[in-house]
């Protein structure tokens, strides 16, 4: 206690006493901070499409109409299928949490018994691309070499080598690829959800949508191989140059004053 | 005694002579070893960790040229098509260049080959780090000034001719990041005046990708740029012996002497030590994260391309130039001048050129011709840290226009924000970082004045009898009152009168002007605080501290 009490007054007290502030504040926030909660719901047992009206009612239609025919806030879903509705409700995107450049993903608010009902419902507005059966885009069903050529060729000029996305326009952006199921991937690639294109079967069969999921799940999942240790993000070089400058020159740096510190001459004292 | 005819008349030691004496004796009478040695091996190095900023550079150069050999061994340097096969499944099938398969190949079958090219690209980039931070350090301490201009000169050639050797390496895996860039660098070419379309027809041999440039890239990236490289390191280092290191300022040292450790054996031990412990880092560093995984990217296919397709890190201005430059261009006469690639590409050399020719222009400004083995504490010189602090912001604004994609993407900004941000940024924050850090070292300079005038604040605050409160300051010690008054404060050149001694106008040409004014800026009142004189210190220390 003497000792501190005898270097309150140093220099560099300051910056000792500041350092500790930050590190305290951060960390009781990251400790008392409140972590979103989970939210379950039930559904009921009713025909498909009276159930998905009601939901709709409820959800949707302040914005897409009560009819799904779309208002100033919303578009028409009229045609959108239900592979659209698939995608954005089970994504979290809808209903939409608020306006902004782009709508973005959270947490979903229905349970999935729900979106088949809302779906039910938009896809009998009038006919649209159908959400795919589970054997259409099971990675196993892929060949992610193939996979890989199409997807540089169609996809990573939005979302990156590996899926992990990029920026677009006026703060849009392609949103990395990870942890979204292979049924949303298949999806989106159907229906272009906001700023991505559509791949519908004409332009890109089944099979070729599988390969891309298959790729995905090679190089961009929990599982995939990372040879070289800690991919950085696989942002290329810009994490690269960041990590050299910080941890390599940094630490070669915290060396030379080691061994500049480390001398033969006189102790002073 | 039975002296044998080896034995010197003056040795003391009886038999034969030690092995190692004898091979020393053997070079000695065939290299003149010992008066080398005699003249060197005592040689003083300054103990500061900056200074090894440059051991830095050069050991990092050393573990690239040694693991690049290593690589050039399993490397073919062809963009002839093949079929990979190799163990990395989702390539399997695909067709890529030789150059790629065999990076394939070092990375998944080579002993140790991801490793070793994990190491040389992490060299890389701390080596062109290091010599970043190396030049600023001698920039802002001022080392460059006479009689070292040569060497700052090799450094900086040493820098740019580092950044086309990265270029180069990363460029000859062919894989579809690095292809980008070299399709960039097509364009870059393609946009010069006249001469564009056939530069390109020459280096591509034909339309853009061809079959050339990995093979040229390859002469280029092991043989003609490491040569130079390897030549200016050994210029540089002979200068750096022939000149003696430069010291901080402190008591004892002076612009006659250099204070320090001997050559032998205590620098080379500690240095010898520092070369291991900078590839011990560096091959931690490789074993643990990932450069530049190809695999991840494919090979280079002209129709494909990749967002967050960037250089690496030392390439990123030209990014940040290429970037942020409106696509202008004019058309005249059936020819097009894109003036939104050809101006960033006449630009970029002249970042770089403008710290290169500065130590040029201080002296030419200051007309200071003398030799400086003592540094510069970098407050003590405002106008030229404001200069460096104002380069790096522009270096650094570039650096985020370059990579503006993932800024946009992670700050959750619109990429247009920085892009435009960038744009008035260049000129805007390099001018804002001089007027900053010139007020910040005049601070700092008024801090030193008030410091050895007054001492240093204590934050005691102590009550006199009478009853006023005080608050005690301490006195700086001697060692620390040197530091802080060593330096020598120029004056501004002056024009001298307006007339000479007869009353006839004298003339002052514009550049003669030009340079009084420039050096007002340098060294007049606005821009140093004048250090405290003798007088002003006896007078006040001689009170009773109560002042």
């Amino acid at each position: 206690m003497k000792k501190l009490s005898a270097r309150r007054r140093h220099p560099l007290a300051a910056l000792v006493v500041l350092l500790f502030a930050l590190a305290a504040t951060g960390g009781l926030y990251a400790a008392l901070s409140p972590a979103p909660k989970a939210q379950a719901d039930e559904s009921s047992q009713s025909t498909q499409i009276t159930e998905g009206q009601k939901l709709f009612s409820v959800g949707c239609a302040s914005c897409h109409g009560t009819h799904g025919q779309g208002s100033s806030d919303g578009p028409s879903l009229v045609g959108v299928g239900s592979a659209a509705v698939d995608f954005q409700v089970g994504t979290g995107r809808m209903p939409a949490q608020q306006a902004g450049p782009q709508i973005q993903k959270k947490p979903k608010q229905y349970s999935q018994d729900e979106i088949d009902q809302l779906a039910a419902y938009i896809a009998s507005l009038g006919p649209g691309p159908i959400a795919p059966a589970s054997n259409q885009y099971d990675p196993a069903g892929g060949d992610a070499a193939k996979g890989g050529e199409l997807f540089r060729t169609n996809c990573s000029q939005c979302h990156n080598f590996v899926g992990k996305g990029g920026a677009l326009t006026d703060g849009k952006y392609a949103p990395t690829l990870k942890g979204v199921e292979p049924k949303h991937i298949y999806e989106a690639m159907q229906t272009g959800p906001q700023n991505m294109p559509s791949f519908p079967d004409t332009t890109m069969p089944q099979q070729q949508k599988q390969d891309i999921i298959a790729y995905l799940h090679e190089v961009d999942t929990a599982q995939s191989k990372n040879p070289g240790g800690f991919t950085l993000g696989s942002f290329g070089p810009v994490p690269e140059g960041l990590f050299a400058y910080i941890f390599g020159l940094g630490t070669l740096i915290a060396i030379a004053a080691w061994v500049a510190a480390r001398t033969t001459k006189a102790k002073k004292s | 005694m039975s002296t044998s005819t080896e034995t010197a008349p003056t040795s003391t030691r009886r038999g034969p002579k030690p092995a190692g004496q004898r091979v020393a004796e053997w070079a000695d009478a065939r290299v003149g070893l010992y008066k080398l040695g005699k003249s060197n091996l005592r040689k003083i190095f300054p103990d500061h960790w900056s200074f090894m900023l440059g051991e830095i550079c050069l050991y990092s150069f050393t573990i690239l040229i040694l693991t690049g050999v290593y690589l050039t061994l399993f490397f073919h340097p062809s963009m002839n098509e093949v079929v990979y096969h190799g163990p990395y499944g989702p390539l399997q099938g695909v067709r890529m260049s030789d150059a790629y398969a065999s990076t394939m190949h070092i990375s998944f079958e080579v002993r140790g080959g991801l490793l070793i090219r994990q190491i040389h690209h992490w060299s890389a980039l701390i080596f062109i780090a290091g010599m970043i931070v190396h030049m600023m350090r001698v920039f802002f301490t001022g080392a460059f000034r006479k009689p070292r201009e040569l060497n700052w000169l090799f450094g900086w050639t040493l820098l740019f001719i580092g950044m086309f050797e990265g270029f180069t390496g990363y460029s000859l895996p062919d894989d579809l990041l690095s292809g980008t860039g070299v399709r960039f660098t097509e364009g870059a070419v393609l946009s010069t005046p006249v001469v564009g379309t056939y530069l390109s027809m020459f280096l591509f041999g034909g339309e853009f990708p061809g079959h050339n440039f990995v093979p040229i890239f390859y002469s280029v990236h092991i043989l003609l740029f490491p040569g130079i490289m390897a030549g200016l390191v050994v210029a540089h280092l002979i200068l750096v012996f022939y000149h003696k290191h430069t010291q901080f300022p402190g008591a004892g040292k002076t612009e006659k002497n250099v204070v320090g450790m001997p050559l032998l054996p205590i620098y080379t031990a500690k240095a010898g030590g520092f070369f291991f412990l900078v590839f011990g880092a560096i091959a931690a560093i490789a074993a643990i994260a990932t450069i530049n995984p190809i695999w991840t990217m494919g090979p280079y296919r002209p129709d494909q391309v990749s967002t967050g397709a960037q250089p690496d890190w030392y390439m990123g201005f030209s990014e940040g130039l290429i970037r942020v430059m409106p696509g202008w261009e004019i058309n005249a006469w059936g020819h097009t001048l894109v003036l939104g690639v050809f101006v960033p590409l006449m630009v970029f050399p002249l970042v770089l050129a403008a710290i290169a020719v500065y130590p040029f222009i201080e002296s030419w400004v200051t007309g200071d011709k003398r030799e400086h083995h003592l540094l510069d504490r970098p407050r003590n010189r405002p106008v030229r840290t404001g200069f460096g602090v104002a380069w790096l912001a522009l270096y650094f604004t570039l650096l985020i226009g370059g990579g503006n994609d993932l800024w946009a993407t992670h700050f959750h900004l619109s990429i247009e924000t920085i892009t435009w941000s960038v744009r008035i940024g260049f000129f805007v924050v390099p001018a804002v970082a001089f007027w900053v850090t010139k007020r910040i070292c005049l601070g700092l300079q008024r801090r030193d004045r008030d410091k050895v005038l007054h001492g240093r604040e204590t934050g005691i605050i102590k009550r006199l009898p009478h009853g006023e409160f005080i608050e005690v300051h301490e006195p700086l010690g001697q060692e620390e009152l040197h530091v802080l008054t060593a330096h020598d404060q120029y004056k501004p050149l002056e024009i001298g009168p307006e007339t000479d001694e007869n009353g006839v106008e004298r003339k002052a040409g514009p550049v003669t002007r030009l340079r009084a004014r420039l050096s007002r800026n340098f060294y007049g009142e606005h821009s140093q605080i004048p250090k405290p004189t003798v007088e002003e210190y006896d007078e006040i220390t001689s009170g009773d501290g109560h002042h």
